[in-house]
């Protein structure tokens, strides 16, 4: 199963080096983790994509809130949340499939931020199934570089 | 407010922590802490090996309650300090290794005796820093104490770069802690303790399982209290050994892979068990599916992950061991254990600990003979291996804080330089390393260290020239091919003890065993006695890894 987990942490050097000493330990291959500041420069959020049963990844939920440096770890898995990911994609475009392409970028609320002769860069933010869509319908122009940065997400309202 | 020193600040912090005693070893990245040391009021201990100066603040903090510091330089120093911290980490002990770092402008430059000790250390540590800040330094001391004593205790590392050591600040020791961070539970969920005392009152075949957690949160009267109210016996794991008296009529104890017979099977036969700060290792549960298979778990533990990491439980309570047992004595009531109690009287009965008198010298009969010597009152280092078993197994530990072993991690080495620790944090008591030949030799330096300071601690040596734990694997399950398990070249114990200036007693027959070890008791000195023992005797019972504890394989006819 796949768990999107959410770890707030004191904003300091190493952290990032524990957590994913942690995942790497026991075996876990994460599948992505951004980390960024959040509204108090003391304090950072991570959010953790990984894949793993649902028992061991409980032990490492544990694990992880035991690191003195955490203040929280919630898995967003099991809670209402909404999630986003930005992915950049240089796709071939030569004057004749522009078109179209433009018409995928379109529908997908997506954004072209570059272009040239060749190639369309096109900007994408979503939640998942939407990215893994765009990606297949431009797959047949010819994906020359796709760069992603992993998933972000928080628990909706308040809480 | 005059300022003081990087290393002046570390003095100061220490004294403020009211530490007294330091083991660890000279460098050059360590240099101005030790030169801020030379006039304090704090008894140095100069080991012969880093791995000696961890293991040795390991055997202090673990026979005095304490946190034992160690102290080593940058690089190599460091981590030669690895074993002993990891060796501490495995059994929650509390420990501060304070490491010297290169100047902070040459880290990661491959500068000379360099290494990323606090990326080495992370795995195997409670926490550690590395203080890039001479004015961070006084807060970071404070903190690592506090997190190493407090909540599930643990070793905590404090790299300090050169520069910091040398940098002026002015010296303000916070008088309180505050991290959002870490906030350990302490006290049980009431609900939860009602539960548990329900359950208490309903069961007919309990076992109260014990492990260092007990010791560690200084429980032992609250166990006895328990046990005795609720006529429940009680079975110990290797660290728990000491929590409850092992001279007690509801002492069964040790269970495991070379627990007692009756133990594992009032385990197997169990409807209920009360694991207290113990974690449910591999080699106490065995075969992971048929442990217990009839008991409800109550669990109680200060470090929530240790809850159902192995075992399912089936009432968890998160907090400290003592506070927990306290508010349960309040509700408890006895259940009916009666019949209980006297089938597993017939199981002692039949099945008592014992080994094959007749022939040469055994190395159970010496640590009889220790325990008979010593009336119980010592304190017991072991290494690790056969010594290590036989020394759980037929010496009766009557106090906490009596039994000091590497459980989790298996440190070969460890006894020795712990018994030193041990040693200089008792300095009236009898301490005893009952030690394996092959382990003696990991540490032995340390001779060197134990006659210096005058710590007259009696090392005795099961001496079967034979790395003994592998070989009777070997024996069992590897048909006899004792593939780099014999050790018979080995140094003349005696003369070595000699030479390092300790005394060394050559014993071969069992009516040389109390006279020596009479003459070690009476010594100032260190007292190394060199015990030959048959040199393929076994550990039994024996529960083979992987097997259930019911399959336990039997030495005798």
């Amino acid at each position: 199963m796949r768990h999107t987990i959410s770890v707030l942490v004191e904003n300091k050097f190493g952290v990032l080096a524990r957590i994913a000493g942690l995942f790497s330990s026991r075996g876990f291959n994460i599948d992505s983790l951004t980390v960024g500041e959040t509204e108090d420069p003391t304090v950072s959020r991570m959010t953790i994509v990984v894949k793993g049963d649902d028992r061991i990844l409980e032990q490492v939920m544990k694990q992880l809130h035991k690191l003195i440096d955490v203040i929280k770890v919630t898995d967003l898995t099991k809670k209402d949340h909404v999630e986003r990911e930005l992915v950049l994609i240089k796709v071939a475009a030569d004057t004749s499939k522009r078109p179209e392409i433009m018409e995928i970028v379109g529908i997908f609320r997506a954004r072209i931020i570059d272009v040239n002769t060749e190639i369309m860069t096109v900007e994408v933010t979503g939640a998942e199934t939407k990215i893994e869509a765009i990606i297949e319908l431009l797959k047949p122009y010819g994906i020359r570089e796709l760069i992603r940065t992993g998933k972000v997400a928080v628990a909706r309202g308040n809480k | 407010m005059s300022k003081l020193n990087g290393a002046q600040i570390v003095v100061e912090s220490l004294l403020k922590e009211n530490v007294e005693v330091i083991f660890g070893y000279q460098g050059g990245a360590v240099l101005p802490l030790f030169d801020a040391l030379y006039d304090a009021p704090i008894k140095f201990i100069l080991v012969r090996h880093e791995q000696g100066a961890a293991h040795a603040a390991d055997g202090y903090a673990r026979s005095t309650g304490k946190v034992g510091v160690c102290i080593a330089t940058s690089g190599p120093g460091a981590t030669n300090l690895v074993t002993g911290i990891a060796t501490a980490y495995m059994d929650s002990i509390p420990m501060i290794a304070l490491t010297g770092q290169v100047p902070t402008a040459m880290i990661g430059n491959d500068a000379f005796q360099e290494a990323d000790i606090t990326g080495i250390t992370r795995p195997i540590t409670k926490h550690n820093y590395l203080v890039k800040e001479v004015n961070e330094l006084a807060k970071t001391i404070k903190e690592a104490f506090h997190i190493a004593r407090t909540g599930r205790p643990g070793p905590v590392l404090i790299d300090l770069p050169k520069d910091v050591s040398t940098g002026m600040a002015e010296f303000k020791y916070p008088t309180e802690v505050r991290m959002r961070s870490y906030n350990p539970t302490y006290f049980g969920h009431p609900g939860q303790i009602k539960r548990a005392a329900a359950a208490i009152a309903t069961t007919s075949r309990p076992v109260i399982y014990a492990g260092g957690g007990v010791i560690s949160s200084g429980a032992a009267a609250e166990l006895k209290e328990l046990a005795e109210k609720t006529n429940i016996p009680v079975t110990m794991t290797l660290l728990g050994l000491g929590g409850f008296p092992g001279d007690h009529a509801l002492s069964l104890g040790m269970l495991g892979m070379h627990g007692t017979k009756y133990a594992n099977y009032a385990i197997s036969e169990s409807d209920l068990i009360i694991a207290v700060g113990a974690r449910f290792d591999d080699r106490v549960t065995g075969k992971v599916d048929e442990f217990a298979p009839h008991a409800k778990i109550i669990h109680i533990d200060i470090d929530p992950a240790a809850i159902s990491k192995n075992i399912e439980v089936d009432i968890p309570i998160v907090g400290d061991v003592g506070n927990v047992l306290r508010e349960l004595n309040k509700l408890v009531k006895p259940g009916d254990t009666a019949a209980w109690l006297a089938k597993i009287e017939e199981w002692k009965k039949k099945h008592p600990l014992t080994y094959q008198k007749e022939g040469e010298l055994k190395p159970q009969y010496v640590v009889e003979q220790i325990y008979e010597v010593t009336k119980g009152e010592a304190i017991i280092t072991t290494e690790v291996g056969q010594n290590q078993m036989w020394a759980a197994q037929f010496y009766k530990y009557l106090k906490p804080r009596t039994f000091l072993s590497s459980g989790g991690l298996g440190t070969m080495g460890y006894g020795f330089p712990a018994a030193i620790g041990a040693q200089a944090g008792h300095p009236e008591a009898v301490v005893f390393d009952i030690a394996g030949d092959g382990s003696f030799q990991m540490n032995i330096q340390e001779l060197a260290t134990a006659v210096q300071y005058k710590l007259p601690v009696n090392i005795a040596i099961l001496n079967n020239r034979y790395l003994g734990m592998v070989r009777q694997w070997q024996e069992l399950f590897f048909k006899k091919r004792y593939a780099q398990t014999d050790i018979s070249v080995a140094p003349d114990f005696v003369k070595v003890a000699e030479a390092y200036g300790a005394e060394g007693i050559l014993i071969t027959k069992e009516e040389e065993v109390r006279p020596a070890l009479q003459q070690a008791v009476a010594s100032s000195k260190p007292v190394v006695m060199d015990f030959r023992i048959a040199r393929e005797e076994n550990v039994f019972p024996m529960v083979p890894a992987g097997a259930a504890l019911t399959q336990m394989i039997e030495g005798m006819a």
